[in-house]
C-alpha cells in the first residue's frame, strides 16, 4: 500500500514566475517562506527525484537574498549522485552556498576526487571547476595530485581546466607550486587556444610568486622566444573566425602573452632584447579604431615601460599614450592618464611634452578622468612651469567638486613649497587657497602654513595685512581664520603701523584689530580651536599694542568661559597680568623662526643651541597632527611606487643671524617627503636659529664618495681638546665639501655635554649633521665625530669660525676659534 | 579568504549604488576600495560589472564582458533579460565554461558553445533514459529497467 505522497514540488520556472508576480516585498517574502517550508519537508523525505529541482529553486531564492544554508548538505548529496543533471546543480550549489568556513565543505573532497577520474569529461570538468573556484587549502592539498595528472592529459578540454585549477591551488597553497613544474614543459606547444591561454596564466602565476621559477623559465625553458613565436603567429595569421574579435586574432591571448613578457623582461637585459622587435611590431601595426586594438596597445605600452627597453621604444610607448589622451573614447583617455601617472617618475621629460593635454583633462566632465588628471598635473609641476600650472590648478580648485578640494589644496601647498618662484607668490598662492577652498583645507595644513609664514620674514607685514583683509570679508573658513588670528597676534604691530611694502598699506587702528579678534571669540561660526587661537592672539597683542586695559578686560571675561580650554588660557593669561607682569614681554615676544624638522630617521634631531635656557614659551598650538596618510603623500606614493626622493632646495633663503652671536648660515634642507609634520615650536627663545639636521640624503652620499685625497688637518687644539677635520667631496655636487670632525680628549676627565658649532661667511652655506655622541671620553679613548657639509658655489676660500662648549671637571667651558688653515683642495 | 554572506551582500549593495549613480556618459571605470570596477550597461536595465586587480587590463575587461554577452546571445538566441532570469543556472554554466577563478578559460566562442551543447545533450539523454526506465518499471513487476 503506497503512502500518500506529497504533491510533486513545483518546477523551477514556475516558481520564478510566481515570485515575480509579487507586488510587494512582503508578498514576495511570504511566497518564499511557503516554498522554503515545502522544500524543507521534501528534503526531509530524502527524495532523490526532486532534490535537484528543489536545490535549483533554493539557489534562485538565495540569489534574491534569502537564506539558503539548509540546502548545503543537499548539494553534497547531489554531487554524490550518479546523474549528470544532479551533479551540475549540486556543484553549482556548492560554489554558491559553500565555502571553506563551513566544515561541511570538506565532505566534498572525496566526491571531487572520484569525479576527477570520471569517465565523462564534463563531470571531470565540473569537479575541476568547483575545486578551482572555491577549493580550500585542505582540499587543494588533498587533490593537487589529481589536478597535476590532468594537466598532462592530451584532452585539451580537461587540460585547460586543470591549468586554471592549478593556478587556484598555487594561490591557496604556494608550497605546492613545485609539483606542477614538470607538467608545464610542453604546455606552450599546444595548438588549442584555450590551453595556450590558461597555460600562460599558470606560467604567469608561477613567475610572479617565485623568483627562482622566474629565473628558471628565463634561462632553462627559453620561455621568451616561445612566447614571441606564438604572438607573432597570432598577428601574422589569417582570419580565424572562432578567435576573431573585430579583425584581431585572439586578443585575450595576445594580452596575456604581453603581460607574461613584461614579467620576464623586467630587469633582464637579454629577455628584454629578445622581445624588442615583437613589441615594436605590435605597437605600430595594431588597429586602433576599436577598443580591442587599444586594449592590446595599452598592454604593450605597459610592457615596454616596465622592461629594459631601448629609448626609441619607450618614446614610441609614451607617444601612444599621448595619442590615447586625444581619443574621443573616455575609457581610453582614462587609461592613458593612469599609465602616464605610473611612468611620470621614470620618463618625466617625455610625459612633460603632453602636459597641456593633461591639463585640459582637468576640464573633462568625467569624475574619474578629472581625478587622474589632477594627480598627474601635480606630478608634472616643476620649477619651470610652476606659475602656469598653478594658475590652472587654482582655477580647478575653484570650480571642482567638493570631493576633490581637500586633495587639490594639499597638492597646491606641497607644490608651492617646493617650487615657489618667490616668497610673495607663495604667500599669495596660500591666500588664494585659503580664501577659495578654506573649509576643505586639512587641519594639519594650519601649523605648516604658520611655519612657512614665520620663515618669510620680509613678508610678515604683507601677509598679516592680506590675512586681516580676508578676515574682514569672511570668518567662516576655520583654517583661514586660525592662520589669520595667529598672524595678527604675532605681527599686529606691523599691521597697525602700516609698514607694508608689497602693497598699499591699510590704515587700521588697534581697536579695529581687537574688534575683529573679539568678533571671532563670540561668533557662532568659530570652533573652539579657533577661539583658542583668537584669545592667544589678543593676549600677544598686549605686548605689541598700547591698549592693554582693553585686552586685560577681554581676558578676564573669558576666565569664566564654559569652554574649559578657553577658561584655562584666560586664567593663565590673567595670572600673567597680575602676578607675572614682569615676565610678560619676554614670554610674548616675537617667535623665532621655526625649523621644519626633517622627516624620519633616527639620525635627525633639531639641535638647539647650547644656551641651556629652559623652554619657556610653549606656543599654544594645537598638537601637531602627523601628516602621513593624507592624500598629498598618497600622491607622492603614486608617483614612485618606490621610495620618494626628497627634493633638496638648492636656493634657500639664508637666515640672517638674529640678535647677537656668530654668523650661522644654514643649508636649510626642507626635505618634503611624506614625513611627520613639524614638531611644535618648543621655542627656546635663544638668539641663534637652530640647526637643521638632515639625515635623509647625506649618509648614502658619504659612502660612495671616493676620498678625493684631500689631506686632513687639525682645526683646534687647546686645553686637551683636539679637533681634526677630514675631507670628502659630495659626489653629485662638486660644490659641496663634506667635512668630518673628530674630537678627542687627552685629559683625565671626560668632556660631557659637548657641543660643536660652526659658522661660515655669507657666501657659503653650512649644514651640520648629528654628532656621534656628546661625550668626548677621557685619555683619547674615543672620538666624537660629526659631519659638516659646506656648499661653496662661488668657490671662495673656506674659512670657519667654531664654537665649542662642554662641561669638564664640573665646570662649563666655552671657546671660540677661527679655522683658516683649510687645504686649498677642499674649496677649489 | 572568502567573504561572509553579510559581506557579500554589502558588496552587491555597494556595487549597485556606485554603478547606478554614474552619470550617463561617464567612462566605464571606477575605483572601489582597492579594486578597479569595470561596468557596462547592456539593454536598458542590465549592468555587467567586474572587479579588477591593479595589474589587470581595464580595456580588455570590457572585451571580456562583451564576449560573455555574445556567448549568452548565441546560446539563447537573441538573449534578453528574461532569458537570464528564467535560466540563471544556464547563465552560470556558460560562465563556468568561459571563466574560472577569475581568469579566462576559453578564448574561442565556438568552443564554449560546443561544450554547452554537449553537456546539455548529456542532460537530455539522461532524462530520456529515466523516462524510458520509468515506463518499463511500470510495465514489468520486477522493475528491471533498460538502463545501461
Amino acid at each position: 500500500m503506497a503512502l500518500p505522497r506529497m504533491p510533486a514540488p513545483i518546477r523551477l520556472r514556475e516558481l520564478i514566475r510566481t515570485i515575480r508576480t509579487a507586488r510587494t516585498q512582503a508578498e514576495e517574502r511570504e511566497m518564499i517562506q511557503k516554498e522554503c517550508a515545502a522544500i524543507r519537508s521534501s528534503f526531509r523525505e530524502e527524495d532523490n527525484t526532486y532534490r535537484c529541482r528543489n536545490v535549483a529553486k533554493l539557489l534562485y531564492m538565495h540569489m534574491l537574498g534569502y537564506p539558503a544554508h539548509f540546502g548545503q548538505l543537499e548539494c553534497l548529496k547531489l554531487i554524490a549522485s550518479q546523474k549528470f543533471t544532479d551533479k551540475r546543480i549540486g556543484y553549482l550549489g556548492a560554489m554558491l552556498l559553500l565555502d571553506e568556513r563551513q566544515d561541511v565543505h570538506l565532505l566534498m573532497t572525496n566526491c571531487i576526487k572520484n569525479d576527477l577520474n570520471h569517465s565523462t569529461q564534463y563531470v571531470q570538468g565540473l569537479a575541476l571547476c568547483t575545486l578551482g573556484c572555491m577549493g580550500s587549502s585542505e582540499m587543494c592539498r588533498d587533490l593537487a595530485g589529481e589536478v597535476e595528472k590532468l594537466l598532462k592529459t592530451s584532452n585539451s578540454y580537461l587540460r585547460k581546466k586543470a591549468a586554471l585549477c592549478a593556478v587556484h591551488v598555487i594561490r591557496k597553497v604556494p608550497e605546492l607550486m613545485e609539483m606542477f613544474l614538470p607538467a608545464t614543459k610542453n604546455l606552450l606547444s599546444e595548438k588549442n587556444h584555450g590551453v595556450l591561454h590558461t597555460s600562460v596564466v599558470l606560467l604567469t602565476e608561477m613567475c610572479e610568486r617565485s623568483p627562482d621559477m622566474l629565473a628558471h623559465f628565463r634561462k632553462n625553458e627559453k620561455l621568451v622566444p616561445q612566447l614571441v613565436r606564438i604572438l607573432k603567429n597570432l598577428i601574422m595569421s589569417g582570419y580565424s573566425p572562432e578567435h576573431d574579435v573585430s579583425g584581431i586574432s585572439d586578443p585575450f591571448l595576445q594580452v596575456r602573452i604581453l603581460r607574461l613578457l613584461r614579467i620576464l623582461g623586467k630587469g633582464d637585459d637579454d629577455s628584454s632584447e629578445a622581445m624588442n622587435d615583437i613589441l615594436a611590431q605590435v605597437a605600430t601595426n595594431t588597429e586602433t579604431s576599436k577598443n580591442v586594438g587599444n586594449a592590446i596597445l595599452y598592454e604593450t605600452v605597459l610592457t615596454i615601460m616596465d622592461i629594459k627597453s631601448e629609448s626609441g621604444l619607450r618614446v614610441l610607448a609614451i607617444n601612444i599614450l599621448g595619442r590615447f589622451l586625444l581619443n574621443n573614447d573616455k575609457n581610453i583617455r582614462y587609461v592613458a592618464l593612469t599609465s602616464l601617472l605610473k611612468t611620470v617618475q621614470t620618463d618625466h621629460n617625455a610625459v612633460q611634452r603632453h602636459r597641456s593635454t593633461i591639463v585640459d583633462c582637468l576640464k573633462d566632465l568625467d569624475v574619474s578622468i578629472k581625478r587622474r588628471a589632477m594627480e598627474l598635473s601635480f606630478a608634472l609641476v616643476n620649477g619651470n612651469n610652476i606659475r602656469g600650472m598653478m594658475k590652472e590648478l587654482l582655477y580647478f580648485l575653484d570650480s571642482c567638486d567638493p570631493e576633490f578640494k581637500a586633495d587639490c589644496a594639499s597638492g597646491v601647498f606641497l607644490a608651492a613649497e617646493k617650487y615657489a618662484p618667490s616668497k610673495r607668490w607663495h604667500i599669495d598662492t596660500i591666500m588664494r587657497v585659503l580664501t577659495t577652498a578654506g573649509s576643505y583645507v586639512r587641519d594639519d595644513s594650519v601649523p605648516n602654513l604658520i611655519q612657512l609664514i614665520t620663515n618669510s620674514v620680509e613678508m610678515h607685514a604683507y601677509t598679516v595685512q592680506r590675512l586681516y583683509k580676508a578676515l574682514l570679508d569672511d570668518i567662516s573658513q576655520q583654517p583661514l581664520v586660525q592662520v589669520a588670528s595667529w598672524c595678527i597676534g604675532e605681527y599686529g604691530d606691523l599691521l597697525v603701523s602700516g609698514q607694508c611694502e608689497e602693497e598699499e598699506p591699510i590704515q587700521v587702528t588697534e581697536d579695529e584689530v581687537l574688534d575683529v579678534l573679539e568678533g571671532l571669540l563670540v561668533s557662532n561660526l568659530s570652533t573652539p580651536v579657533t577661539r583658542g587661537y583668537a584669545l592667544t592672539a589678543i593676549m600677544k597683542l598686549s605686548t605689541r599694542f598700547t591698549s592693554v586695559n582693553r585686552i586685560k578686560k577681554v581676558v578676564s571675561i573669558y576666565g569664566s568661559s564654559i569652554d574649559v580650554e578657553l577658561q584655562q588660557r584666560a586664567v593663565e593669561y590673567n595670572a600673567l597680568f597680575k602676578k607675572y607682569d614682569h615676565m610678560r614681554p619676554a614670554l610674548l615676544e616675537r617667535m623665532p623662526i621655526m625649523e621644519k624638522t626633517a622627516s624620519n630617521g633616527p639620525t635627525e634631531i633639531v639641535q638647539t643651541n647650547g644656551e641651556a635656557e629652559p623652554s619657556v614659551v610653549e606656543a599654544k598650538h594645537p598638537p601637531p597632527v602627523t601628516q602621513p596618510t593624507n592624500q598629498a603623500n598618497d600622491l607622492l606614493d603614486l608617483l614612485g611606487g618606490n621610495d620618494v626622493v626628497p627634493v633638496i632646495q638648492t636656493t634657500v633663503p639664508t637666515k640672517p643671524a638674529s640678535a647677537g652671536g656668530e654668523l650661522l648660515d644654514l643649508l636649510g634642507d626642507l626635505s618634503l617627503s611624506g614625513g611627520p609634520a613639524p614638531a611644535p615650536a618648543t621655542s627656546v627663545p635663544s638668539s641663534q636659529p637652530a640647526f637643521l639636521l638632515d639625515g635623509l640624503t647625506s649618509p648614502p652620499l658619504f659612502n660612495d664618495i671616493a676620498a678625493a685625497g684631500i689631506p686632513p688637518m687639525t682645526a683646534y687644539n687647546k686645553n686637551g681638546l683636539k679637533i681634526d677635520f677630514t675631507f670628502e667631496r659630495a659626489n653629485p655636487n662638486p660644490n659641496i665639501a663634506v667635512i668630518t670632525i673628530h674630537a678627542s680628549n687627552s685629559t683625565e676627565a671626560d668632556m660631557t655635554d659637548f657641543v660643536f658649532q660652526a659658522a661660515v661667511p655669507k657666501t657659503f652655506q653650512l649644514q651640520l649633521l648629528s654628532p656621534s655622541s656628546n661625550v668626548v671620553p677621557t685619555l683619547n679613548q674615543g672620538t666624537v665625530t660629526q659631519v659638516i657639509r659646506v656648499l661653496n658655489p662661488q668657490k671662495q676660500q673656506l674659512r670657519m669660525r667654531i664654537k665649542l662648549t662642554y662641561t669638564h671637571k664640573g665646570s662649563a667651558v666655552q671657546d671660540l676659534a677661527e679655522v683658516n688653515n683649510f687645504p686649498p683642495q677642499s674649496w677649489q | 579568504t572568502p567573504l561572509t554572506d553579510r559581506e557579500k551582500k554589502k558588496v552587491i549593495r555597494d556595487m549597485m549604488m556606485l554603478v547606478l549613480a554614474r552619470p550617463p556618459r561617464s567612462c566605464n571605470f571606477l575605483q572601489w576600495r582597492d579594486l578597479k570596477i569595470v561596468y557596462k550597461r547592456w539593454y536598458a536595465s542590465l549592468y555587467f560589472c567586474a572587479g579588477l586587480e591593479d595589474k589587470d587590463n581595464e580595456l580588455l575587461a570590457l572585451e571580456v564582458l562583451h564576449r560573455y554577452v555574445e556567448l549568452l546571445d548565441k546560446y539563447f538566441g537573441n538573449v534578453c533579460e528574461l532569458d537570464i532570469i528564467f535560466n540563471f543556472e544556464k547563465a552560470y554554466f556558460i560562465l563556468d565554461e568561459f571563466l574560472m577563478g577569475g581568469e579566462i578559460l576559453e578564448t574561442s566562442k565556438l568552443a564554449v558553445g560546443v561544450s554547452m551543447e554537449e553537456a546539455d545533450t548529456l542532460q537530455e539523454e539522461e532524462k530520456e533514459q529515466e523516462e524510458v526506465g520509468k515506463t518499463d518499471k511500470e510495465r514489468f513487476a520486477c522493475g528491471r529497467g533498460l538502463r545501461e
